[in-house]
């Protein structure tokens, strides 16, 4: 049992139930498997994305630029789509991907070859890549009259009584819960973020990994560009604009460590779950929209503090073992 | 060893070893000085419009509130530090102002609203940093959403307005001929916080504890007393900036100055302040300030869109900071 409870996944779990507990007394039906159903769906963007984000921050390094990755591929791929309806889904699924994974590559590029920190690097990718939507739309929108149907109706699509973006979700979740923790990269990825030297003695290139996570936190902007704009049928400059704080307001409240090295798949899904179960439960309880700001703040400062208090905690326990032996 | 005899007369150690002047010349600020230079010709040849004095005057307006606010942030980073939550600070002193307003507060009572609000919130800010000993990236994006949260929980798509005719001059007067209100605060601020960080103890004890906290410690430094001095600084510079910011425009919406605080923090690292702490100098900053205001105006007068000219500032960040390196391994033969 004790074991169990020095997961922080098990207490942010706990957290999760007592919300919903909380909402449910005051809207019942929140609590429904089909609206719980609902509510994943939601949040599978922000959980995809706060994925990518994961494997960056556990580097030590931060990828400030996915928001605007996300816009930016999104207005490519809805342009295409307006454009030549004909081309199918999967095919403007791979596009997404590579195009994300250009402005990645770009970001990890800089960071790898010209040892800039990479929240400078990407500090200004993030208005590059805004600026460069408007410029390749010439700040147009991108309506759903102009998106085709399939380009629209794709991810809404029901599999097993599940729309198809859940399990694009429960894919990548799976994707990624292989990488971490089954492959040589998701253990240098962990290694570089607890000691760089270190790993560079253990044989880990550690520019090179660093240029890796780049690559698949761009690549996880692009597949959610496309996401994001066949889900809110909108292309615009706009898109998802400050959108890079909430996903990392997610893995920081899923108990991923800005210090790196620290953090799981786990932590990182349940942490935009907890954003994502606020955000559809304020309105539902009839508060104001406007207090989910200030909530998901003072969550992600109260994730930090309590976060701070269990390596902390752990640090303690390794030493009172040393002294034991 | 034994050359005892010779022993020089204890003399003045210097802090920092005398520079040639090729360092002077390649070094940051001056190649700030050659960009600022460049965009000046470029701007008034690419506009009749630039080269007046009115112009001249309405371009300070771009990076004079950002700049205040820049120069407690050069500090902040110099030590090891950052704060994200600067332009939400602005936000939630600028609504606590127009809620006086409503109450029927007058000019003084407002000013020292929006300063009082900016100090505490970068206290609190400094509070979780220092005395929880957690880090600034993630807690001030925490307070980021928290204190731009309480102005949309007080205002919600609202806005406020009727601020006092007197209360206008701070954002909008100008102490003589175009030389604003704002611009004269700006330079007053630089000369303070120049003198601040390289003519004080303090900002020595600032550098000593961004190139190695542990060091600096256990040299009797306090770590933490001065990094939550500098959090209370750059609270209060937002507070300044709020009134300012208040003041021009007149009104008070949740979503003032979205995003301020990434413009703030390029100027910062444009003006040559490593990420990474330990190094940085306010001119630097100063130059920096002028020129973002100088790419924003200048291709504002060409008609180019705000979030064009953004990519440039981003191009700018990126290349200012590349080229140094680039041009060292190309001359390093590798």
């Amino acid at each position: 049992m004790k074991a169990i409870l020095k997961y922080r996944e098990i207490w942010l779990l706990a957290a999760i139930a007592v919300l919903i507990g909380l909402i449910s007394t005051r809207f019942p039906a929140f609590a429904n498997p089909g609206n719980l159903r609902q509510v994943f769906n939601d949040t599978s963007i922000l959980m995809i994305l706060a994925l990518g984000q994961m494997v960056v921050i556990l580097t030590r390094s931060i990828d400030l630029s996915m928001a605007s990755n996300l816009c930016f591929t999104g207005m490519v791929v809805a342009m295409l789509n307006a454009a030549h309806p004909a081309i199918p889904i999967p095919l403007l699924i791979v596009i997404a991907l590579a195009v994300g994974l250009l402005l990645g590559a770009i970001n990890g590029l800089l960071v790898w070859r010209l040892n800039i920190p990479s929240i400078v690097v990407t500090l200004g990718t993030l208005t590059i890549y805004r600026g460069a939507t408007f410029v390749l739309s010439g700040g147009a929108w991108v309506n759903a009259d102009k998106m085709s149907p399939d380009f629209i109706g794709f991810q809404r699509a029901a599999f097993l009584g599940i729309p198809v973006l859940s399990w694009i979700a429960i894919l990548v979740i799976a994707l990624f819960f292989i990488l971490m923790t089954r492959t040589a990269l998701g253990r240098s990825i962990y290694a570089i973020g607890v000691n760089p030297t270190a790993s560079v003695y253990a044989g880990i290139d550690v520019g090179r990994t660093k240029f890796i996570v780049f690559c698949i936190s761009g690549m996880i902007g692009g597949l959610s560009g496309y996401l994001w704009i066949s889900r809110y049928v909108i292309a615009s400059v706009e898109v998802a604009n400050g959108y890079e704080l909430n996903i990392i307001a997610a893995c920081v409240i899923g108990g991923i460590s800005i210090a790196g090295g620290i953090g799981s798949v786990g932590g990182a899904v349940l942490g935009a779950l907890f954003l994502g179960i606020i955000s559809n439960a304020l309105p539902v309880i009839n508060i104001s929209p406007f207090w989910q700001m200030a909530i998901s703040g003072s969550a992600i400062i109260l994730a930090v503090v309590l976060n701070a208090r269990g390596e902390r905690r752990q640090g303690r326990i390794i030493l009172r073992k040393m002294e034991a032996a | 060893m034994t050359d005892t005899t010779n022993t020089p007369a204890p003399r003045h150690i210097p802090d920092r070893l005398d520079k040639p002047l090729s360092s002077a010349i390649f070094s940051w600020e001056a190649l700030l000085v050659i960009i600022a230079a460049l965009i000046f010709a470029i701007n008034s040849f690419a506009s009749p419009y630039f080269l007046d004095p009115y112009s001249l005057s309405d371009l300070t307006f771009n990076f004079t509130e950002k700049g205040l606010i820049a120069f407690a942030m050069a500090l902040l980073i110099i030590s090891g530090e950052i704060d994200l939550s600067v332009a939400a600070i602005v936000a939630l002193a600028s609504t606590l102002m127009g809620m006086a307003v409503q109450a029927g507060a007058g000019t003084p009572v407002l000013v020292l609203i929006g300063i009082v609000v900016g100090l505490g919130c970068g206290a609190f800010n400094g509070f979780l940093v220092t005395r929880l000993g957690l880090p600034s990236i993630v807690v001030t994006i925490g307070t980021m959403s928290l204190f731009r949260g309480i102005a949309f929980i007080i205002l919600g798509d609202q806005a406020y307005k009727g601020y006092p005719e007197s209360f206008a001059f701070f954002g909008q007067g100008y102490a003589w001929w175009v030389v604003s209100f704002e611009l004269v605060l700006f330079l007053t601020a630089a000369v303070v916080y120049w003198f601040l960080l390289h003519r004080t103890s303090f900002g020595r004890r600032v550098f000593a504890i961004g190139n190695n906290p542990v060091a600096a410690q256990f040299s009797g430094v306090r770590v933490g007393r001065i990094k939550f001095i500098l959090f209370c600084l750059t609270g209060l510079m937002s507070g300044v900036a709020s009134v300012l910011i208040t003041s021009r425009l007149g009104s008070t919406r949740p979503s003032i100055a979205q995003g301020y605080e990434l413009e703030v923090i390029t100027m910062v690292v444009l003006g040559g302040v490593s990420i990474l702490g330990g190094v940085g100098s306010i001119p630097g900053v100063v130059l920096a300030a002028f020129i973002m205001g100088l790419v924003t105006f200048g291709l504002g007068l060409l008609n180019v869109p705000g979030i064009v000219m953004s990519i440039f500032i981003g191009l700018l960040l990126i290349v200012v900071i590349a080229l140094p390196i680039v041009w060292r391994r190309l001359r390093g033969g590798r």
